[in-house]
This record gives structure tokens, C-alpha cells and sequence, in this order.
């Protein structure tokens, strides 16, 4: 796993209560910078979600690794998208393979938030990262 | 905006002793009685379904263990009984909205009932109509509207509506005399908000004019229990599963000439007089609207739903409920930073609130970890929630079912919410 997420999900991992956890998502979502109001577009939206959620999926093509943007107009699922970034950004397409968010979520106890219920944008988002580095290695 | 109800000490918070039995109700309903994250569940998402009581669930059961055949085809013993016990329901449910049998057509739910009303009306639209539509309908009595329109070259347009989006009566009827209207599909009441619409006198006066009247009484059909010939409405459509019925299961209700007037928009078994190779006679409504096999189960499992409900004055179970509402309603309005977008007269028993300017999926989220099951979003309703100046709300919805220590959970956990999220 890499480095950077489990220092950033660190505080998560150690809430001792659920309310905890979630405050310290929101925190963590507050670190994230805001996307640009001109980003904000709808052709970012991630479709039928509760919360709108906006993400931009690229391979930088100099250096063949992921970069993962986004935003969200809610404080846990910005929260939630933090973590997403901290898992993917600057992985290569094979790296990005090895990596099982939902394995992750699990751990962390937030695996509810990738279930296809929520409707929050995050399970989207993963299964755009991971199409985007199978097409990568074809 | 609408109004901000922060901290006012004028409401008076009043717990009405009540009559109703509601420990020996929540007993029956097994859903309720169960813990969510280490709480015991609160239930008010009674808006998107209502609970089941264990007969609905026993009668579901009891069907497909004992009882399963199709309806309207065998000549043996289980089809026959099948065939009475469907039947039984549907006379259950026009004596329930007090109609008769065969002005009912059984749907999957409200939002084909719809559809079925206004693809069957597209013969009868032409370019030169107006279709009277409002900003509080759900989607699914807006955009089967503006299909038709698309198809037909009808007009459609919207009722005005008062900024805290409740209705002026006087306006509506003005409105309506100025359109002369031939459709006007509205709530009885609104499915985010819980506000009840004032329709016995927007239908005399549209149907005054020649409109067909078209009710959505989704929300309406269990809280309310209108007796339809009064109400006078052209068609009215309900689901069960608002109902404490099973889902899958709805119906239609029209007058019958004009139901009957009706052009199909299903076709196949069951719905025909006689067949040829080149052309069908149709039968007479309701049997034109039901082709292929029906929700039997569903079906039967709705009578056990009306029989429940049977065994109470409809009276009675309204002023639990209102009693229950009124309460949770004054003491929501107490918390400080609390918009309430509901109504407190003529509800059903909703609540539409946000808190500051929190996201209600962050405030519904927190909620869900103290068991509290609410609805986030813009309830299906984005007309009505542009015109409130919002993006969405968090919808507290309540049924016959729910009780004091209900609101008591709730309030205390969106206290405690909003103490994790300030």
C-alpha cells in the first residue's frame, strides 16, 4: 500500500468511535483542494448520484502514471474522494491493478460507501480508474 | 428562500395523549423492531415505502406455498381460487376509495398508471390543447406529460405556485379559468414537502371547464383514504408499497366511460375479446389494461394490506399521525439553523428540512449512524426544489406506525449530528 495513504487515512483508521471517523473524513476532505468553478461542468458529473460528485481521469503521458481529480459538494464524499486520490494519484496502470480500494474501504470500515446503494460516486470513480489502466496495458 | 424557523419559542410543543394501540402496531410490523449500527431503527422513509405488517408478509408467503396458479386461464381448482381471491381485492380497494370494481386496473405502481393514462389519452390530445401540469409533481406525473406534449403538439403549463410552495387556491382557479385546460394532472399532495393540495375545488372548477382530472395519489391513498367519487377526480393512481403493501403493485382508478375510452398502450393475452391473424377485439376495461400475467402474489398480499388497515377508523389512524407529526415538527423548528420547507396544516406528515447550509446527504449519512432512516436528495422533484431556491433537502417522513420516542431519537441524534458536522 501506498505511503501517502496510510499516513493520510492513519487518523482514520485510529477513531475509536464512528463519529470520529467520519469527522476525520471531513477533515481530510477539507485538504483537498476545490476543483476550479470552471471544472465544476456538468460533462464531470458523475451521473445519478445523490451528491454531485466531479472527477477528471488521466494518465499524465510523459510519466505513464494516473492523475485523478475531483470534487464534490458534500464534505464526507469529498472526504471519501481524498482518500480515493491518496490510493491511485501517480501510480503507474500495473500499480494502479494491485491496488484493491475495496479491500481498503474495508479495513478502514467504510466499505458500505462503495456499495451500489450509495449512489455516491465513489464506486464509479474506482471502476473509471481501474477501466482507464486495463485500456492503458492493452 | 423559505422561511428560517430557527429557535422559535412561540411554538408550543404538545404531546397529545393517544388512543391508538401503536405497541401492539409496531409489534406487527417486524421490520421495525430491529437495530441499525447498534441503534434501534427509526424509521421515517415512509415517503419512498412503507413497512409491512407480518400478514402481508405471511400472505405473500402463504401464496406461493400453498395457493400459486394463474389467473383468468385454468379451469382447475387453484386458478379458480386464484382467479376469486384477485378479484376480491380489486372490489377491496374500490370499496376502499369507495368506486367501483371495475373502475380499478392493477399497474406494477403509480408511475405506470400514469403512463397508462397518458398514453391512453394521446388519441384524444390534440395540438390545440393545454395540459395543466405543477412544480410540485414527482417526475413521474411531469415527464409522461411532457412526453404527450412532445407527441401531441400540446401545451403544457404549470400552476402557479407560492414561493414557500404551497398552493393559493385562488390563484390556481384564476389560472385555470385562463387556460381552459383539457388535462390538469396534480398531487394530492407533495411527495417532498407533505404539503396537501387543496383539490376539491381546483376539480370542480377545471372539470367545470371540460378538463380531464388526473390526481397522482401516491402519497395520498393511506394517509388520507379519499373517497374518490367525492374527491370527483377523472383518475387517481396509488402503489402499494406506500400502502404497507407489497412493491411491484399499483392501480389505477378512472371514471369508467373515460377509462374505458382509454387506448391501450400494452398490448397481448388476456386483454382480448377475439383474435385473428390480421386484427384483436379488445375487451372492456379493466381487462384491456391487464395484459399478460398480473402481480398475483403482490396482489393478494395488498387485500392483507387493505384488511390491516380495515380494522382501524381511518379517523383514528390520522389523528395518530398527526399528532405525532405536529410534535416532531414543533421541536425540529426549536434547533437553531433548521430551514423547514414543510408545511404544518394540510400535511400528510413530512418533513423537508435542511440545516444551515450542510448537504442533506452529509446530515442524512451521520443520521443513518444513530439508526435514523431519512431520505436525502431532491426527492424526484428538482422543479420543486429550484423553485424552493435549493439543491435538495433531507425528507423526515412519518406513518401510522411511528410514535413520540420516534421523534425523540430523532431529534436527539440530529443534535448530535450537528454537533459533528458545526
Amino acid at each position: 500500500m501506498t505511503n501517502t495513504f496510510n499516513k493520510v487515512s492513519e487518523s482514520i483508521r485510529n477513531a475509536s468511535v464512528w463519529q470520529q471517523k467520519y469527522r476525520e473524513i471531513m477533515l481530510l476532505g477539507k485538504t483537498l483542494p476545490s476543483l476550479l468553478t470552471a471544472l465544476k461542468i456538468d460533462d464531470a458529473l458523475v451521473p445519478g448520484c445523490e451528491s454531485k460528485v466531479w472527477m477528471y481521469v488521466e494518465f499524465d503521458l510523459t510519466e505513464n502514471v494516473l492523475v485523478v481529480a475531483g470534487d464534490s459538494d458534500t464534505r464526507i464524499v469529498k472526504g471519501l474522494l481524498a482518500l480515493i486520490l491518496a490510493l491511485y494519484n501517480g501510480l503507474t496502470p500495473e500499480q494502479v491493478l494491485q491496488v484493491n480500494a475495496y479491500n481498503e474501504f474495508e479495513k478502514l470500515g467504510l466499505i458500505s460507501h462503495l456499495s451500489p446503494s450509495r449512489g455516491n460516486g465513489i464506486k464509479a470513480m474506482v471502476e473509471k480508474i481501474q477501466t482507464m489502466a486495463k485500456q492503458k496495458l492493452i | 428562500m423559505a422561511t428560517i424557523l430557527a429557535n422559535n419559542d412561540n411554538v408550543d410543543i404538545t404531546m397529545p395523549e393517544l388512543k391508538f394501540d401503536i405497541t401492539r402496531v409496531r409489534h406487527d410490523f417486524p421490520t421495525l423492531n430491529q437495530s441499525i449500527n447498534a441503534c434501534p431503527l427509526v424509521y421515517l422513509d415512509s415517503g419512498a415505502t412503507t413497512q409491512k405488517p407480518q400478514c402481508v408478509i405471511d400472505t405473500t408467503a402463504k401464496f406461493y406455498t400453498d395457493e400459486n396458479a394463474n389467473v383468468h386461464r385454468g379451469r382447475h381448482t387453484l386458478s379458480e381460487n386464484a382467479t376469486i381471491q384477485y378479484e376480491n381485492v380489486r372490489a377491496q380497494t374500490a370499496t376502499y376509495f369507495g368506486v367501483n370494481s371495475n373502475e380499478i386496473v392493477w399497474t406494477k405502481g403509480a408511475t405506470e398508471a400514469i403512463n397508462l393514462v397518458a398514453n391512453g389519452l394521446r388519441k384524444q390530445v390534440t395540438a390545440n390543447d393545454t395540459i395543466i401540469i405543477t412544480p410540485i409533481e414527482h417526475h413521474a406525473n411531469l415527464v409522461p406529460w411532457q412526453v404527450l406534449a412532445q407527441q401531441t403538439g400540446a401545451k403544457l403549463a404549470a400552476m402557479p405556485l407560492n414561493k414557500d410552495g404551497t398552493f393559493d387556491t385562488e390563484l390556481c382557479l384564476k389560472f385555470i379559468k385562463k387556460q381552459k385546460p383539457a388535462i390538469v394532472a396534480i398531487s394530492h399532495a407533495s411527495n417532498a414537502l407533505g404539503n396537501i393540495t387543496d383539490l376539491p375545488a381546483i376539480i370542480e372548477c377545471a372539470k367545470s371547464l371540460g378538463a380531464i382530472v388526473v390526481v397522482d395519489g401516491a402519497q395520498s391513498a393511506m394517509h388520507l383514504k379519499p373517497n374518490l367519487k367525492i374527491l370527483d377526480c377523472d383518475f387517481y393512481v396509488f402503489s402499494a408499497h406506500k400502502m404497507i403493501g407489497p412493491t411491484g403493485v399499483g392501480g389505477l382508478y378512472g371514471r369508467y366511460e373515460l377509462l374505458n375510452a382509454l387506448t391501450p398502450y400494452q398490448t397481448g393475452g388476456e386483454m382480448i375479446q377475439t383474435v385473428t391473424l390480421y386484427e384483436s377485439v379488445y375487451r372492456d376495461a379493466p381487462a384491456k389494461f391487464e395484459s399478460g400475467t398480473p402481480n398475483i402474489a403482490g396482489i393478494t398480499a395488498f387485500g392483507a394490506a387493505l384488511s390491516y388497515l380495515s380494522q382501524f377508523r381511518h379517523a383514528e389512524i390520522f389523528e395518530h399521525e398527526q399528532a405525532v407529526f405536529n410534535y416532531a415538527h414543533s421541536r425540529l423548528a426549536k434547533i437553531d439553523g433548521i430551514y423547514l420547507y414543510s408545511s404544518i396544516k394540510n400535511n400528510i406528515g413530512t418533513l423537508c428540512f435542511n440545516y444551515k447550509d450542510e448537504h442533506p446527504f452529509d446530515l442524512a449519512t451521520l443520521l443513518d449512524g444513530y439508526g435514523v432512516a431519512v431520505r436525502a436528495g431532491h426527492h424526484c422533484t428538482q422543479p420543486l426544489m429550484a423553485h424552493l431556491g435549493i439543491n435538495g433537502s433531507v425528507r423526515a417522513s412519518f406513518a401510522f406506525y411511528n410514535n413520540y420516542s420516534d421523534v425523540d431519537k430523532f431529534i436527539d441524534a440530529l443534535q448530535a449530528c450537528i454537533a459533528i458536522l458545526d
